[in-house]
């Protein structure tokens, strides 16, 4: 089912004419109320005015996740506190994360957006959804809770965790859609099976998964294993949460992106050069539609190519495929966005000295563990073995309050951690996907 | 009244052990008394040796992480109830032993343990004030 059909099947050129519209009005309204888009545009010698094509948007600099972090917290905020009914924050560290804000109306583009998501991954109002997502300062689990509503379909706010009771759920409220991330999906089907409970004999029919990156390998595990059809949502809170970009469940290849609300660039990480559609690169956003924080040419730093090919499903929506890869260092673990610097300020909190350090990753079962490997230097060392343990446990403690992660820590000897050319190899990803 | 002892981080890997006592060996440092407390990841080797700062510098040289700590050296009478007596006056005078080990020689008929405490100068009070021998570090090292 397409939820818009108006828009979301609109012949490009209408869309376009829409996108150029709006587009101007978001810089009029950057450029009137947020200080750093007013400050960015005259270091670049243009104002909104300039802008009269699609093609101009490329004169404008980029916004990057330090830019808004330099404007923490409200500081990117277009609208007055008034405006605001909903803040959200992706995970930072000691008291900086990226906080997001949205008006009233804001919700309710976002709800649509989400609608048109869920629909295009197949869910209709008489659906039962369990929304395995998080709620709380994480998009994941109240965007898809809006559009479900939004939908008409009906919404188990289950979030996260308590996987056994959610089994439960699943066998006695008969949901048909799940949705959560990936690698939770086949954690619930684990647990499942170790509770005699037969996924494939739930009614379950579609599963709406994100939050982190996945292969088309773990699809066909999914689709196998839990007996549904397996599509790929795509979003991040900065630009607005979840429903930025949905697979259809039809062609399952590549994410429709709602372009009339974002308009998607490629470019070259390192030059900062557009590139054409189909060529690999950064993926880069400015919101058209947002209120209380919109995004200008904002680096996602998620790397993908774009496609205009028309779609079986009728959506004329250009498809970015699924995310290969990132061009910073940023891990997402259990669909915790994790940046080796936040490790790094921990460690930093928990012993006042630089600290040498190494994360591990890998997938135990279906889930994503994380180790944290720390070299004892003479600063950290204590003849007793029981602080030595406590020193894990804290720092363990300390990563699961600020990131939101859990994490086992391990003390190695110094010099243990891989360097190359001198510096240390911050990261191992054994997770193949 | 104390000792110094050196302690050695060590991972839970096979050799490690063996590189220690090599770097001592080779530096011609002596070892006259050492535990090893460990977990499934790592240990914690301690050592009493005849030449602290030495032991200290060579293993630092070849990357160990390397802590020095006081403890105490007491005799303890070699007859049954020898260690009980000892341990019941710091019981009774509330001082927490952290951990202890034995040292490898004898004085006259006594055996040697080592003490490890949150606050040695109030223990060594303790077991002076009850009649405790307490062997200082230069004697001990050289013994």
């Amino acid at each position: 089912m397409i939820h818009d059909i108006e828009y979301e099947t609109m012949p490009r050129e209408a869309l376009e004419a829409i996108q150029l519209r709006r587009l101007k009005a978001t810089l009029e309204r950057a450029y009137a109320n947020v200080p750093f888009y007013r400050q960015k545009f005259a270091a670049a010698g243009i104002k909104p005015g300039d802008i009269r094509c699609l093609e101009d948007l490329q004169r404008i600099p980029f916004t990057t996740k330090q830019d808004l972090r330099d404007n923490y917290p409200y500081g990117m905020f277009a609208v007055p506190m008034d405006n605001v009914v909903r803040i959200h924050a992706s995970s930072g560290t000691t008291g900086q994360p990226t906080v997001v804000g949205y008006t009233a109306r804001d919700v309710n583009t976002w709800a649509e957006l989400m609608a048109r998501s869920l629909s295009a991954g197949g869910a209709t109002r008489g659906d039962i959804i369990h929304n395995a997502y998080g709620y709380g300062l994480f998009t994941g689990g109240l965007g898809v809770h809006y559009g479900a509503e939004k939908l008409g379909a009906s919404v188990i706010p289950v979030s996260g965790g308590n996987t056994k009771r959610q089994i439960i759920i699943m066998r006695d409220f008969g949901p048909t859609i799940l949705t959560a991330t990936p690698s939770y999906a086949l954690h619930l089907g684990e647990v499942a099976e170790e509770m005699g409970v037969s996924f494939r004999d739930l009614k379950f029919k579609f599963g709406i998964f994100g939050a982190e990156p996945w292969s088309e390998r773990m699809r066909t595990q999914i689709e196998s294993q839990l007996g549904l059809v397996a599509v790929d949502i795509y979003g991040l809170s900065e630009v607005i949460g979840p429903g930025v970009a949905i697979e259809c469940y039809q062609a399952k290849k590549g994410l429709h992106i709602f372009e009339d609300h974002f308009i998607p660039e490629i470019i070259d990480p390192q030059s900062g050069q557009v590139l054409p559609y189909g060529t690999t690169g950064e993926l880069v956003f400015t919101s058209i539609t947002k209120e209380a924080f919109p995004v200008i040419r904002y680096r996602t730093r998620d790397i993908t190519a774009l496609n205009a090919e028309p779609c079986v499903c009728g959506r004329t929506m250009v498809r970015m495929q699924k995310v290969s890869g990132r061009t910073d260092d940023m891990l997402i673990i259990r669909g915790v966005n994790v940046f080796p610097s936040q490790i790094e300020s921990v460690l930093m909190e928990v012993h006042e000295v630089e600290p040498h350090y190494q994360l591990v990753v890998e997938r135990e079962g279906n889930l994503d563990k994380l180790t944290v490997r720390v070299e004892v230097s003479e600063a950290l060392f204590s003849d007793e073995v029981k602080s030595l343990q406590n020193l894990e446990r804290r720092i363990a403690h300390n990563i699961k309050d600020y990131l939101g992660v859990s994490a086992e820590v391990k003390l190695v000897e110094p010099k243990s951690i891989a360097r190359s050319e001198g510096k240390a190899v911050r990261v191992i990803d054994k997770r193949h996907m | 009244m104390h000792a110094e002892q050196i302690s050695v981080f060590l991972e839970n890997k096979a050799g490690r052990l063996c590189e220690v006592t090599g770097t001592l060996a080779a530096a011609g440092v002596n070892i006259r008394a050492l535990s090893l407390a460990d977990t499934s990841d790592f240990g914690v080797l301690r050592l009493i040796v005849n030449d602290t700062a030495k032991a200290k510098q060579v293993l630092k040289d070849r990357g160990f992480t390397v802590g020095k700590t006081s403890v105490v050296a007491v005799e303890v009478p070699d007859r049954p109830g020898g260690l009980h007596e000892i341990l019941e006056v710091l019981q009774k005078a509330g001082t927490n032993v952290e951990y202890m080990y034995a040292f490898v020689q004898q004085t006259g008929s006594n055996a040697v343990m080592i003490f490890r405490f949150d606050n040695p100068d109030e223990a060594v009070k303790v077991l002076e004030r009850n009649g405790m021998r307490i062997i200082d570090g230069q004697r001990l090292y050289g013994m």
